[in-house]
């Protein structure tokens, strides 16, 4: 049987998603023989593929970057998950919603700033007025939830997906969990 | 008894297609949850008057096109109740959801992280994302209290606390003021709660409070775990001893 291509994607979050899904542990190895990893950061590929099976995205969308990412990983993806609550509410990363983009930045680069205060525009993506939760920006196929999802919600949900099921994401996990 | 009450006689109705028998002064719902069917609430607590404030609790009566709200409506003869439909399903995971949209919610770092009733709902009513947009509404953090926080960000307008301080306590520091998405929970009127003349410090409105809400000083994330107080036991004691 063809394995299953999977990417997974960081945009606004912590990188702990990333983390639980390492979490799997020796869990890996089950998995690591069904699927092959086609793009992620942890591994070496600069170019998102044409078609991708299973995309798992960690993290909101709060740059022009992130943007422009989801928006080209929505167009290659079969099924595309929203991992972690950052993807699913936006999460802390919302949090500046209340304040507005422009005292974030100011209260950043100007008032924290010692020496040459200014606001980065190069390197650096510019902010969204508002970080959205993925779902707010393209089509989103499965929630699932958590802060991060747990391995073992990680690898029930992966083992559900990769026999073709749609996993019972609320008896798994829930927001905050 | 006043002559406007009507006598409490014995009743049999249907929920779910079951025979159910129940007193005619009982809800719908304390019926319900006395014969272990499901029916979600957040505004209703036992022992505290109901005020069909979340609109969780909604059933199908047979007969009305509307949908009830099952802690306002008193049990009749050969009522028929449906507690679990497709289209109840949907109200009530809009209703969650408007909820989550309404105010800042952030679970991940709330101190009722794992002890909040509006997060349990919303897992089992399978609400694993929001539709709606977020309002993220611009409201504070009331910490003058030498003992606890109000917190607007978590607050879901039960009005629980409201009437736990005035009905069982029997200060009445908590008012509901303003409408719509606007009403605020105010204490003493309008004044910090600090500042009120009117609480006693006793806790009842931080421990029914099903959210972050109102919580204890000093508690960190997942912290805050609410001891449901046990009015409707306290009231009988109350009753048989007499006073
Ligand atoms: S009050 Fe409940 S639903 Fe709201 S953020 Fe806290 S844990 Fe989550
Ligand atoms: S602590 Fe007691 S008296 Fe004070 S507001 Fe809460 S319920 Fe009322
Ligand atoms: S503070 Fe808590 S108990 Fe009071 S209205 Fe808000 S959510 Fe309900
Ligand atoms: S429990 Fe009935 S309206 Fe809230």
């Amino acid at each position: 049987m063809a394995k299953v291509s999977i990417a997974t994607v960081w945009l606004d979050g912590c990188s702990g998603c990333h983390m639980s899904f390492l979490d799997l542990d020796e869990r890996l190895l089950i998995v690591a023989d069904k699927i092959d990893l086609v793009y992620s950061p942890l591994v070496d590929f600069k170019d998102y593929p044409e078609m991708v099976d299973i995309a798992l995205v960690e993290g909101a969308v709060a740059s022009e970057e992130d943007l422009h990412k989801i928006q080209k990983i929505r167009a290659h993806t079969k099924t595309l998950i929203a991992f972690g609550d950052c993807a699913v509410t936006a999460n802390v990363p919302s949090m500046r919603n209340l304040v507005g983009k422009k005292a974030v930045l100011q209260h950043a680069y100007f008032e924290l700033a010692t020496l040459d205060p200014q606001v980065p525009n190069v390197v650096v993506p510019p902010l969204l007025d508002r970080v959205r939760p993925v779902h707010d920006v393209v089509k989103v196929d499965i929630f699932l939830p958590g802060c991060p999802p747990s391995a073992d919600t990680i690898f029930a949900a992966l083992v559900e997906l990769l026999e073709g099921r749609i996993p019972d994401v609320p008896a798994l996990t829930r927001f905050g969990k | 008894m006043s002559p406007t009450m009507t006598e409490t006689t014995v009743v049999t109705l249907k929920i779910d297609d079951r025979e159910i028998s129940a007193r005619s002064d009982q809800t719908v719902l304390e019926v319900a949850w006395e014969n272990g069917l499901f029916v979600p609430a957040l505004c209703h607590y036992e022992g505290l008057g109901d005020v069909g404030a979340c609109r969780l609790c909604l059933v199908e009566i047979k007969g009305s096109p509307k949908l009830t709200p099952a802690c306002v409506v008193k049990v009749t003869q050969d009522m028929e109740v449906v507690t679990q439909s497709e289209r109840l399903a949907k109200y009530r995971r809009s209703i969650i959801e408007l909820l989550f949209a309404e105010r800042n919610h952030i679970c991940s770092v709330c101190v009722s992280n794992g002890n909040c009733e509006l997060q349990t709902l919303a897992q089992k009513l399978g609400v694993d994302h929001i539709r709606y947009p977020y309002l993220y509404p611009k409201v504070s953090v009331d910490a003058s209290h030498s003992r606890f926080t109000l917190d607007h960000n978590r607050c879901i307008l039960c009005a629980r606390c409201v009437r736990a301080c005035d009905e069982v306590e029997g200060a009445h520091v908590w008012d509901l003021f303003g409408r719509g998405v606007d009403t605020r929970l105010i204490s003493d009127l309008g004044t910090p709660w600090g500042e009120s003349e009117t609480c006693t410090t006793c806790g009842k409105c931080v421990h029914i409070c099903p959210t972050g809400a109102l919580v204890e000083k000093g508690k960190s994330v997942a912290e805050m775990v609410h001891a449901r107080p046990r009015f409707a036991a306290m009231a009988r004691v109350r009753s048989s001893s007499g006073r």
